[in-house]
């Protein structure tokens, strides 16, 4: 077999076009396609109404699940996203990309009662793209107040700070340092969860409450200082998200072909011609959580022959949860686990990945002094991120320390999402976002 | 397998499964299609008298209750009795008998209420070899305008005397179909068998408005902008119709009077339960008109399996088994206590059985921080809605409690001896008991 006549898949290193533009779109398509009505009025009926439900009780946003539900069972898909929105101004992307079967779903009676929840996220995806639709935005702005806040982020976790500040009718601006809104809704996540589009669409929608204005560009650090920002605003959010990513602590790391997954996947989302995106013949993605499944499974379906993804420790401890692991291996991703990274060879290029295997005791994890090399033509660092701000705020396990909804250790300035302490998750990152605005509006007019 | 085969006064057919009087039966062709798949009889749709057919709309005539999946659980309708010739009908049944001789076939009439309107149809149908007749005075909508239906339904008089004229001039059986639009069904069954009547039949449609169009603010099915109240039928009649049934079987009066049940009938099931409360055959429309002719089988498969398991070898064995333990609230043992008993195992912890009883019954069942849910006995008034809004079967069941045991709600010692309202201290007009 030559090089040169090698096509596809079997194109030696890093090439692009592996695969035809038709293929490529049927891969990159809704990975849930949305219900259509009837489906979703037979999906509607099986939820129980619960009492207390479970399912509120395990969505960080606490949207009132049954409620919702019980509305498009009624026919009235639109007042059953309003009902979502109250609680979670990001509800259309949460139902695209929450890992419900670790959140709502997994806590469903129906779960327990027979392994098949109600499929609560693609009801909320029903609800939400049928009021989306619709022009204009369901929520009006309070009287104004006079009062200016500054947002730095807008990922989730600021877009959703920001919009119920507007609602409280207070004015703020988001100061974002990449040139598009959206944070890793719109450079993160997997292309297949948010398609046409939807993460742009989606700020745009959010924006029409009004009283938000984006400064796109303005990086906290570079362009601005929180000095400043606190000395210019009455209040100050930090939603930055998380700007490092973890180094790979192995032999030969530097080699050409070791990349960051993010950077992989935020080319990806940012493209607009997927046959032009380049990606390796044997893929490695070393990590275990969503980012590593997501460069995993992405690069499989841009048609790389082979990816592995290779996890340190046993199945049971990947972040990624079952669901996602399972989507890895149905798109064809070998999952290897008790293997950790030892060495990149090559002549400046990768061309193989040496792992030790690895096995954990008392909770600590050891290596076997038994090998295996893989070859590699394009290696994935998916091992985590951290934060690269330091604007002088304490901190706590590496993050920005907060106490109750948001509160740093500096007066007047908020933090939430990724860059404080808890899930690094959409939903997490809105909840965080709304509960300090709460925090701020009664701050600031309380 | 059991044998099906029903006798119905003296009227042998092959299973008690009869079609009723309505679309499915209206013409040659259905009929003929609904034997080909098993039906055991049918009651041709409603003749009229000689002279240009009734017309119907020419908008939609029926309206529809759906449960979840768009699941047909009643449907209305403004439809008419047959909308075609009478010599047209009558030569259809006569071929059709002749065809079939192994299956019931009757003729559903209705015409004026005048002597001599009965006294002219009716030797007409019997020249077609019919095996008995059906008075329908059940129609609720359109013809009882034109004083016919369910306007002579609801005078036990009429009944009694267009019976009585069917019996002069017709001498094979006459069955009085009934209309449940009135407050006591024993009355015109009483009327019915006051005229002679064979048998009665019941029930047929219930006067109802299944929706409301709220956009032209119009009554459904809508016929230009304006709907009528139309006949109800299916299975959400069911309970209304069992009950009617029932209570025609047990009242000294009409006991014994044959009846062919009818009202949502759609499993073997339904029309098992039908028959325990006296039915000696059954009536099926709705169920026909949703799935098709070929329901019947289930049906007939499911009737003689439960037959064959329970050892009844002909549908004689039970029909009117349940009529003695339907009973009037006054004779309830009022000395049976039970209890609501949690499988905590089978639970799902929805907690809709805590809603129900704490909003809205006796604050009989506690919930603990980690959603376990258990009956409180010294609450628990045994009401079964719990068991009722339990989305897990038998999660939840009643349980009786031991005679001797103290009830903890009364802190009374449960009683092993009937007792009823009738002799109850607390009940004004109690008969004294004996000493
Ligand atoms: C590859 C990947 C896949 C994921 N998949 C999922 C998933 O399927 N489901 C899920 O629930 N979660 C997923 N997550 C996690 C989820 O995306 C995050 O938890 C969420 O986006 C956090 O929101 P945030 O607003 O805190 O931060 P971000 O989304 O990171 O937004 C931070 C924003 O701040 C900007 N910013 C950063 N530094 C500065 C600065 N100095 N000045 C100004 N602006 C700055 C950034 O450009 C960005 O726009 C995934 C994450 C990754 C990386
Ligand atoms: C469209 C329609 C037309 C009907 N027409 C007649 C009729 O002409 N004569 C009659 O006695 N009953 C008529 N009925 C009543 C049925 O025979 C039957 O009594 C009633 O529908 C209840 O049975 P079910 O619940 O099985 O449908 C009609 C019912 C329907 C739905
Ligand atoms: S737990 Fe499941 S069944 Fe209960 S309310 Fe939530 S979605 Fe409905
Ligand atoms: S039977 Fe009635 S009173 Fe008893 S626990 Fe159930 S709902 Fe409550
Ligand atoms: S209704 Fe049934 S399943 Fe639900 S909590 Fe009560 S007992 Fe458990």
């Amino acid at each position: 077999m030559t090089s040169r006549h090698a096509t596809g898949p079997h194109i030696p290193g890093i090439a692009a076009g592996r695969i035809d533009a038709a293929t490529l779109h049927e891969n990159f398509a809704d990975l849930h396609a949305a219900y259509d009505p009837h489906e979703a009025a037979v999906a509607a009926d099986r939820c129980y109404f619960c009492h207390d439900a479970p399912c509120i009780t395990a969505c960080p946003t606490a949207i009132d699940i049954p409620l919702f539900i019980r509305q498009i069972a009624t026919g009235q898909p639109e007042a059953a996203a309003k009902t979502i929105f109250e609680q979670n101004i990001l509800g259309g992307m949460c139902a695209r990309v929450c890992p419900t079967e670790t959140l709502c779903e997994e806590a469903c009676v129906r779960e327990a009662a027979e392994g098949k929840p109600v499929e609560i996220g693609r009801l909320q995806r029903h609800a939400t793209d049928s009021l989306m639709a619709r022009q204009g935005h369901p929520f009006a702005r309070a009287a104004a107040t006079g009062k200016r806040v500054a947002v730095v982020g807008a990922g989730p976790a600021g877009l959703s700070c920001a919009h119920r500040l507007a609602m409280h009718g207070h004015d703020v601006t988001i100061y974002e340092a990449k040139p598009r809104a959206g944070g890793l809704n719109e450079y993160g996540i997997a292309a297949y969860k948010a398609t046409n589009d939807f993460a742009a669409r989606e700020v745009e929608w959010l924006l029409g409450i009004g009283g938000i204005t984006i400064e796109n560009g303005k990086a906290l650090g570079r362009d601005i200082t929180l000095e400043s920002l606190r000395a210019d605003y009455d209040a100050v959010f930090l939603g930055h998200g998380l700007g490092g990513v973890n180094g790979l602590d192995a032999e030969g790391a530097d080699r050409a072909g070791v990349e960051d997954a993010v950077d992989f996947i935020a080319t990806l989302r940012q493209s607009d011609d997927l046959t032009s995106l380049p990606v390796g013949r044997h893929v490695v993605v070393i990590g275990g959580g969503m980012t590593a499944v997501d460069a995993a499974v992405q690069s499989k379906l841009l048609g790389a022959e082979e990816v592995t993804l290779a996890y340190r420790r046993g199945r049971d401890r990947m972040g990624a949860s079952r669901f996602e692991q399972d989507l890895a291996a149905s798109k064809g991703v070998r999952l290897l686990f008790n293997v950790a990274p030892r060495a990149v060879h090559g002549n400046g290029t990768v061309r193989e990945i040496e792992f030790e295997y690895t096995h954990e005791v008392d909770g600590r994890l050891q290596g076997t002094g038994e090998t295996v090399r893989l070859p590699a033509d394009q290696v994935f660092r998916a091992i985590g991120q951290n934060l690269s701000e330091d604007a002088g705020l304490d901190r706590a396990g590496g993050k920005i320390a907060v106490t109750g909804p948001g509160r740093t250790s500096m007066q007047g300035v908020w933090a939430g999402g990724d860059c404080t302490p808890g899930e690094d998750l959409t939903v997490v990152a809105v909840a965080e976002g709304r509960d300090a605005a709460e925090d701020i509006n009664d701050a600031l007019v309380g | 397998m059991a044998d099906l085969t029903t006798d119905f006064l003296g009227i042998t057919s092959p299973n008690p499964f009869w079609l009723a009087s309505a679309p499915p039966t209206d013409k040659e062709y259905n009929v003929r299609r609904a034997f080909e798949a098993g039906w055991g009889g049918v009651v041709w749709k409603t003749l009229g008298a000689e002279g240009p057919p009734v017309v119907n709309v020419n908008g939609p005539r029926y309206g529809v209750i759906h449960g979840a999946d768009r699941r047909v659980l009643g449907i209305n309708n403004i439809e008419l009795i047959t909308d075609r010739p009478l010599e047209v009908n009558l030569e259809e049944m006569a071929r059709v008998k002749a065809d079939y001789p192994d299956r019931a076939l009757i003729a559903s009439i209705m015409v004026p209420c005048e002597e001599a309107a009965w006294k002219a149809i009716l030797p007409r149908v019997m020249e077609t070899g019919a095996d008995g007749i059906e008075l329908n005075f059940g129609c609720p909508h359109g013809m009882a305008e034109r004083g016919m239906g369910s306007a002579v339904g609801q005078v036990p008089e009429y009944i009694e005397m267009v019976t009585r004229w069917c019996k002069t001039y017709y001498d094979r059986p006459v069955i009085v179909k009934l209309t449940p639009n009135i407050t006591d069904i024993r009355k015109p069954a009483l009327a019915a068998k006051n005229g002679g009547a064979d048998a009665v039949s019941l029930i047929n449609t219930i006067n109802s408005i299944t929706s409301v169009n709220l956009d032209a603010m119009a009554p459904e099915p809508m016929i230009d902008g304006k709907g009528t109240h139309g006949g109800y039928c299916g299975p959400a009649v069911k309970p209304i119709a069992m009950n009617m049934v029932a209570e025609i079987a047990r009242d000294p009066e009409t006991r014994g009077l044959p009846i062919s049940g009818i009202g949502g009938i759609t499993t073997w099931r339904d029309a098992a339960e039908f028959m325990a409360l006296g039915a000696g055959n059954v009536q099926v429309c709705t169920a026909a008109m949703t799935y098709g002719f070929k329901i019947v089988e289930e049906m007939k498969r499911g009737l003689s399996a439960w037959m064959d398991e329970k050892g009844y070898r002909s549908t004689h064995d039970f029909i009117g088994r349940a009529v003695p333990n339907v009973t009037d609230w006054q004779y309830l043992n009022l000395n049976y206590v039970t209890k609501a008993q949690i499988d905590q195992e089978a639970c799902i912890k929805c907690g809709r059985c805590y809603a129900a009883c704490e909003d809205t019954s006796h604050q009989a069942i506690a919930m603990s921080a980690d959603r376990t849910f258990t009956v409180k006995d010294d609450e628990c008034v045994a009401c079964n809605l719990c068991v009722d809004v339990c989305p897990v079967e038998n999660c939840i069941t009643m349980q009786e409690m031991a005679a001797g045991a103290v009830d903890p709600r009364t802190g009374k010692v449960v009683q092993d001896q009937y007792a009823n309202w009738t002799s109850h201290p607390n009940n004004p007009a109690a008969v004294q008991a004996a000493e």
